[in-house]
């Protein structure tokens, strides 16, 4: 008897540990995403300011990625550049993760002709290459960063409404649900009171994981020159304007931008990884 | 054949457990079998009996060796009196000893049956052999040519059943071969099992049809929640409940259709909600104090074997 | 019992191929609306655009458009010109459409091709030592390279390899698929391939990691299944159970799942196309929208996506006649397992 409380404590304890830890990780995680964006975001003409006495030098405690061939520091325009993706990255996953959830919740509790209507726009967007697409979109909004949010805003919601589709019919199927519409609770209430705090967490995990594959489209299509004006200095500018200088010899200029747009993309994977964790243990036990 | 006084199989104090990962992280080790004792000998079937959940499959899977990797396992398995450890187990299976899964599932979807029946054996002799079970188990030519998932279950069973009679193993564990045939196919089924132990090889009949293990077993045991709770000689089954010794067997006599068909109360508990002591004493008639002293000793009684303090 | 599989497997093309169809149509308008809807306005940046046009020119292209129609009558113009095989002149390389894409499809699809064959293959072979290492220190390596690959954006790959091997090694040319100032007769093939060797790299690499990833799972499921549980009980050692049972489950996911991924291997060739200025449909595809090039960039957009749904096709029918539970009916209904 002793023996069994034994491991049952210990078990908890282990388990409150490995809560605490993912908590932390997430808050450091989140942290530096936030830190990363607030610098960014302070840093102003800095970022931009020529100085020709300085041009073209290596990485050095002074400049830690360099200074580029106008002499600007390349670690003040990558964390700026950084910041940018990050807002166009937030604003454009949550347009559409809301949209994802709109459809996604429509498509479960709509009648059959909205759900047909759904999935086939899925296939159909699941047709045209994304980046195609992207292009497309930017071309029909006059290129630009409009061009460059709503392309990455209207293409990313059919796998989170796929999950929240799901999410929802199952839901719908359960006994209180049938309960609560014939005490004749409206579908508007139940779908507040009930269906809507249950997709919540998938909301927000799914939310996070849009990140990743929003920062690297914003990066692209910058590259290819959509989105942002060129004297912003957004990572897939920097790298774009890198191209010319490789050939010089100039090398941090593309690889410190690349390398740390990179790890800001695994970040918000690992933020994303920890939160589904800790809102849906089941679903994270490999 | 072998006819040493060691038997062919021999299980003791099996105890099985698996890790399990909990809600919240935590992490446990659920405990499915306990202090389970088998023995089979050369030339005779045993039949193990008891109602799903009773551990009756894992006891197979644990004397091949294909728990899990979660699993621990302890107590002591010998195979003609050696010790079945990892690397005798490595060596006996397929070999010496034989599995005849449950369900279709053990099948591979996308291979032909005549295939899996023969093995990794490409021989001329075992594609003969073959198609003699397969006839045998009224199993047409055309049937070798078929996919799993295009088979009846009845036939899916039969298919299972012919990967073991295709080896030469010395000790058969069937695992509930004959749900899905019809009956007449379930009785060849049996009667081929029956043969092989005329010729001297073990079986293990897992079943929870026990009119059909007492028309085909030499011995029972009688599982219940992991462990067993009584080992004795068919003849006893058929004299009826008097000669049996445990009470939980004796319910399940009484619960036979062709005797009182009085089902007992209450349920088999489940791995991780186990009682303290006996595990049949909260549905038990006979429970007295000493019950939930800790799970009585399986001991030796007029040629069986019982774990029950009151058993006489 | 044959015919009534072939029969069931062409109407399962048959219902594809015209879901195929409908959602072409629907991508020539969803195209044609964004196009349209372009502040920049397609037809007069055309006409205007374009500088020294000839009247006889200009006459072709508002022909070709109808200018000035409603919208409705300017797709259904360009739609049946589309149909007729006139996909229009490009502005920017001043050619017929169709002409440059036949062209440089070419040069496209030798790139597609080759980091498609390479990144199967070694997809294929790190997802199966992934999947039976797993929860090995090989295992967790290999997936760990794995889902930082899938964090690397496409163009800054092209871009690290180009400073690795073209600049600092100087193993290969920086750009353009043949050398520039000899004629595109005289190249040969070997320097026609050692211009593809870095953006095939650079693509196969992106996409490696999903195949390699959806092998290891699919494996795992495999490896985990009653079958193989059942296959070892008969005493077969893990490389008569790959080759016996691995394989044959887990090779027709894995060339699905290829032949399902054109649509990204497209999306990626445009992005290496443009580090390694390779003269494909990916570089043309954007110099289009970026020099609103409307004709080629609505052709592209057409013809890219008849690539994917041909690719998605071949999946399906490799599906059909590979897998024998496809287009068939079991002989004695649902009684199967318990």
């Amino acid at each position: 008897m002793d023996k069994q409380l034994a491991i049952k404590t210990s078990g908890q304890m282990f388990s409150f540990n490995r809560r605490v830890k993912t908590v932390i990780i997430s808050v450091i995680l989140l942290g530096i995403i936030i830190g990363v964006f607030i610098a960014g975001f302070f840093i102003g003409d800095d970022a931009m300011s020529v100085d020709f006495s300085r041009k073209g030098l290596k990485p050095s405690w002074e400049y830690p990625f360099g200074t580029d061939w106008l002499g600007r520091n390349m670690l003040l325009r990558t964390v700026k550049g950084l910041s940018i993706s990050i807002m166009v990255g937030t604003i454009a996953s949550a347009v559409s993760a809301v949209l994802a959830t709109i459809i996604g919740v429509a498509a479960a509790i709509g009648n059959r002709w909205v759900d047909n209507v759904i999935v086939w726009l899925i296939d159909l967007m699941m047709g045209v290459p994304h980046l195609v697409l992207l292009i497309l979109i930017s071309f029909a909004c006059g290129r630009g960063l409009t061009g460059l949010l709503t392309g990455i805003a209207v293409t990313h919601w059919t796998s989170l409404a796929r999950l929240v589709r799901a999410e929802v019919l199952q839901i719908r199927s359960q006994q209180y649900i049938t309960i609560s519409r014939r005490l004749g609770k409206s579908l508007g209430w139940i779908l507040l009171h009930h269906i809507l705090p249950h997709v919540l967490p998938q909301f927000v995990v799914g939310l996070v994981l849009l990140f990743p594959h929003a920062i690297l489209h914003e990066s692209s299509l910058s590259f290819l020159g959509y989105g942002l004006p060129p004297e912003q200095p957004a990572i897939g500018i920097i790298l774009a304007e890198s191209m010319k200088y490789l050939t010089g010899g100039m090398w941090w200029l593309a690889f410190f931008p690349g390398i740390t747009l990179v790890l800001i993309v695994i970040l918000f994977d690992k933020l994303g990884e920890n939160l589904k964790m800790l809102l849906d243990p089941y679903s994270a036990h490999e | 054949m072998c006819h040493s006084n060691l038997p062919l199989l021999e299980v003791d104090n099996l105890s099985v457990s698996f890790r399990m990962y909990d809600r919240a992280f935590g992490q446990r080790d659920l405990k499915v079998i306990q202090d389970l004792a088998i023995t089979v000998n050369s030339g005779e079937i045993l039949a193990v009996v008891g109602s799903s959940g009773s551990g009756k499959s894992l006891l197979a899977h644990a004397v091949l060796g294909l728990l899990p990797q979660n699993a621990t396992v302890s107590g002591r398995m010998f195979y003609k009196g050696k010790p079945l450890d990892e690397q005798n187990q490595r060596k006996l299976r397929g070999s010496e000893i034989a599995l005849i899964p449950q369900s279709v599932t053990y099948l591979d979807p996308l291979m032909q049956v005549g295939k899996q029946a023969r093995g990794t054996d490409k021989s001329p002799e075992r594609m003969r052999r073959q198609r003699k079970v397969f006839q045998r188990l009224n199993l047409t030519r055309q049937a070798e040519k078929l996919y799993p998932f295009q088979l009846s279950g009845g036939m899916a069973r039969r298919v299972l059943f012919s990967t073991a009679i295709i080896t030469d193993a010395e000790l058969v564990i069937a695992d509930e071969p004959t749900p899905g045939m019809h009956l007449d196919q379930a009785l060849e089924a049996l009667s081929i099992l029956r043969e092989l132990a005329d010729i001297g090889k073990g079986i293990i009949l897992i079943t929870h049809d026990i009119d059909l293990a007492l028309q085909f077993a030499d011995k029972i045991a009688v599982f219940y929640a992991g462990t067993t709770v009584e080992e004795s000689p068919v003849a006893d089954f058929i004299k009826g409940p008097g000669a049996l010794r445990h009470p939980y067997t004796k319910a399940l006599w009484h619960a036979l259709p062709q005797n009182d068909f009085i089902p007992i109360d209450g349920f088999q508990p489940y791995a991780g909600n186990l009682p303290d002591g006996c595990l049949f004493a909260p549905r038990c008639p006979l429970k007295t104090p000493e019950c939930e002293a800790g799970n009585p000793h399986m001991r030796k009684l007029r040629g069986g074997k019982v774990r029950c303090v009151h058993a006489t | 019992m044959k015919g009534k599989r072939l029969i069931n497997i062409s109407k399962v093309i048959g219902k594809y191929l015209f879901r195929v169809m409908t959602l072409l149509l629907a991508t020539s308008i969803v195209a044609f609306v964004l196009v349209s809807l372009s502040p920049i306005d397609p037809v007069q940046q055309y006409v205007m655009g374009a500088g020294a046009v000839s009247m006889e020119q200009r006459e072709t292209i508002s022909e070709y458009w109808g200018l000035n129609a409603p919208p409705t009558e300017r797709y259904l113009n360009w739609l049946s010109a589309i149909l007729r095989g006139d996909m229009g002149v490009s502005l920017l390389y001043r050619q017929p459409v169709a002409r440059i894409i036949s062209e440089r499809f070419i040069n496209t699809f030798a790139l597609m091709m080759t980091s498609w064959i390479l990144s199967g293959i070694i997809g294929f072979v790190l997802g199966c030592v992934m999947g039976i290492c797993q929860g090995k220190w090989v295992d967790s390596i290999i997936k760990r390279i794995c889902l930082v690959l899938c964090s690397v954006p496409t163009f800054w790959l092209g871009l690290v390899f180009l400073l690795i091997f073209s600049v600092w090694l100087g193993w290969f040319p920086i750009g353009f698929s043949s050398p520039i100032g000899i004629a595109d007769t005289d190249v040969s093939i070997w320097q026609r391939l050692y211009h593809l060797v870095l953006p095939a790299l650079t693509l196969s690499f992106i996409s490696f990691a999903n195949v390699a990833l959806h092998t290891r799972q699919k494996l795992i499921d495999v490896l985990e299944s009653d079958y193989v549980l059942f296959a070892r009980a008969r005493g077969n050692d893990t490389w008569t159970i790959m080759k016996r049972h691995g394989f044959r489950n887990i090779l027709l996911p894995a060339i699905t799942l290829q032949f399902a991924s054109f649509a990204e291997l497209f999306g990626g060739s445009v992005l290496a196309e443009n580090v390694f200025s390779y003269p494909g449909l990916g570089s043309a595809v954007s110099a289009a929208g970026l020099n609103s090039d409307v004709p080629l960039l609505l052709g592209i957009t057409l013809f890219s996506t008849l690539f994917v749904f041909l690719g998605n096709f071949i999946a399906n029918i490799i599906y059909g006649v590979v897998d024998p539970r496809i287009g068939e009916e079991r002989p004695h209904g649902q009684a199967i397992g318990d």
